[in-house]
């Protein structure tokens, strides 16, 4: 009990936290920026341009 | 569900049980309503004793007439215009409600009825922000969200007639809040307002909410998700988690309206600003950028600027929003740590709004002669340009310095204003501009000269209103914090009410203005529903029914 003082609590929020959202953000930019992901990206952006105001559902 | 195909005298299954759900309902509500000794608890016990017979009795004649099949190859496009015309309807009350209570703020003394305890500035107040937020917002962001999640996953709705049960579900959960208020039903948690048997009845129509759109998802034909469903997601989800946890509660009796909540002292304020500013962040902000992320590459004919960006806004966006609540209690008893921890976190957020305001804002590149030609383009822009503006002043009041000025003044109403107004309303009038006509199948609006009358008095009316209260709210802010020389507080509070009554009085024009600006939209759509069609779209015939599998 004599460890889990509200400063190794506190330690252990604050410096585990801050490696746990640089690995976080570092992941999220890596796959925003993957050159591989690129044409995916491109088609999506696309998707909202296309002609679908109409009841039916596109093939 | 090949029962369907087969024996199409059968009713689809996802009916059925929404029918045995709602006769469950009614008798729940009876039996609740007769053995309460709650005034209060009964007035509600009739009110969803009343909904959920009529929903009962309109089931029992629509299962029989064989109306509730969900043809798989058309989208279910029915719910959204009703979304959309709640959407406007409750802009119109809720908005109306706000012009009210302005001028109860101008003139206290002529506008207090002492012997109406519903009329008081205090149960009028939670029926205006609620009504905007999660009446108007609300009703948008479901409409849009339902229209999105179709159009970019080419699918139908998922779960056949409950994206119905989503959409009068919510609407219920809107009138027992409203009138929840008005009587006094209230637990004094600022955005949560209603007691808890209405948080669990949110709480079933959010989990249907949130099957629908995932179910939607699952069964999409676009390899893709498409970003804006992924900002609608964070926000359906977030909603729930934050709704739950924030209203935790013992109630007093499971017959009685009172509850008592299972948070206290400081906790109980940290629990409720963790709530209350990721409202903000993924209610008024997540579920309208899915919207801006929607609409505005739609209606400019331009794919977003940066779809690499609108990712990294995304998951920066979600992740240190949830964060910032701790801002609310500069100078409270919750620890300094935690107060610098909000505050920082707010700080870091200017990054992520503001890369998304640019990515909004550079879609028109290339197409900026819109913004001249095209008064539901500029209304997006302006938008965005408010949602920059706003974003920029958030953090900048979350400072302790800053905050020490600003804190309990008006320069916060003015601040959310210039959110709501600016950013949440005009966004959602945009896409309801653009929606109308798609859905209803006419080729225009009614009138874009009356897009532009919105457009001209709604602005005019955000500028009067968010200048007014920077003023008051400086001007009181600076008036509590005066001494004299003998170090007394120079001004009695009343005293520093008093001064703002000029700013109170421009506020409620400039509320009357904005209101007026939703009243003449409303004209517009509805004289737009009633366009004739134009022939090619009367004629396209149903598609041959196709088999679900």
């Amino acid at each position: 009990m004599s460890g889990l003082t509200y400063e190794t609590v506190a330690m252990f929020a604050q410096q585990g936290g801050t490696l746990y959202f640089a690995a976080i953000f570092a992941a999220g930019v890596a796959y925003a920026l993957w050159p591989r992901n690129g044409e995916a990206f491109r088609r999506a952006a696309m998707l909202p341009l296309e002609k679908d105001e109409d009841d039916n559902v596109q093939a | 569900m090949n029962h369907s195909i087969t024996e199409p005298d059968r009713a689809p299954l996802d009916a059925v049980l929404l029918y045995v759900f709602t006769g469950l309902l009614a008798l729940g509500a009876i039996f609740a309503t007769a053995f309460s000794d709650d005034r209060l608890f009964r007035f509600h016990g009739y009110l969803l004793i009343g909904a959920f017979t009529l929903a009962f009795a309109l089931l029992t004649v629509a299962l029989s007439s064989d109306r509730l099949r969900s043809p798989q190859g058309r989208y279910a496009d029915g719910v959204i215009r009703a979304g959309v015309i709640a959407t406007m309807f409750w802009a119109v009350v809720g908005l109306l409600v706000g012009v009210v209570i302005a001028a109860q703020l101008s003139w206290p003394n002529l506008l207090y009825f002492p012997e109406h305890g519903w009329l008081n500035f205090g149960r009028l107040r939670p029926l205006h922000t609620s009504g905007v937020i999660f009446a108007f917002g609300g009703n948008a962001l479901i409409a849009t969200s339902f229209y999105v999640v179709q159009r970019t996953s080419k699918a139908r709705l998922a779960g056949g007639v409950w994206p119905w049960f989503v959409f009068w579900g919510y609407q219920l959960f809107i009138v027992l809040a409203a009138t929840g208020y008005l009587a006094g039903i209230t637990q004094s948690r600022e955005y949560a307002e209603p007691e808890w048997y209405v948080d669990l009845w949110l709480t079933v129509v959010w989990v249907a909410y949130l099957l629908v759109f995932l179910g939607t998802l699952w069964k999409r034909k676009e390899p893709h998700i498409y970003v804006a469903n992924w900002f609608y997601l964070a926000f359906i989800v977030t909603i729930a988690l934050l709704h739950v946890i924030n209203n935790l509660a013992m109630p007093v009796g499971a017959l009685h309206h009172r509850s008592y909540s299972l948070f206290a002292g400081v906790q109980d304020a940290l629990t409720q600003w963790w709530y209350g500013h990721n409202a903000v962040g993924f209610f008024l902000t997540a579920g309208f950028l899915g919207m801006m992320y929607y609409f505005v590459p739609k209606r400019a004919e331009r794919p977003v600027y940066s779809y690499r960006l609108s990712i990294v806004h995304f998951w920066s966006l979600i992740f240190i929003y949830i964060w910032a609540g701790p801002h609310h209690l500069h100078y409270t008893a919750l620890p300094q740590w935690a107060q610098t921890l909000g505050m920082t976190f707010s700080i870091m957020l200017w990054m992520p709004s503001w890369g998304g305001m640019i990515n909004g804002l550079m879609t028109l590149s290339g197409a900026w002669d819109k913004l001249r030609t095209d008064p539901v383009i500029r209304m997006m822009v302006v938008a965005i340009a408010f949602y920059g503006m706003s974003t920029f002043e958030g953090p900048l009041m979350s400072i302790r310095a800053v905050n020490s000025l600003s804190h309990y003044t008006d320069w916060t109403i003015g601040h959310v204003h210039s959110g709501a107004l600016g950013w949440v309303g005009f966004i959602s009038f945009g896409a309801m501009y653009c929606m109308v006509p798609w859905l209803w199948k006419k080729d225009r609006l009614y009138s874009n000269q009356l897009v532009e009358w919105h457009f001209w008095i709604a602005t005019t009316g955000i500028l009067l209103y968010i200048c007014a209260m920077w003023v008051s709210g400086i001007m009181e802010g600076l008036m509590w914090r005066e001494y004299t020389s003998q170090g007394f507080l120079a001004n009695a509070f009343v005293e520093t009410v008093a001064a703002k009554h000029v700013e109170n009085v421009i506020r409620m024009l400039g509320g009357l203005m904005y209101l007026s600006g939703a009243l003449i939209m409303s004209y517009n759509l509805w004289r737009t529903v009633r366009l004739p069609s134009p022939v090619s779209a009367a004629a396209t015939p149903a598609p041959a029914l196709i088999p679900a599998e």
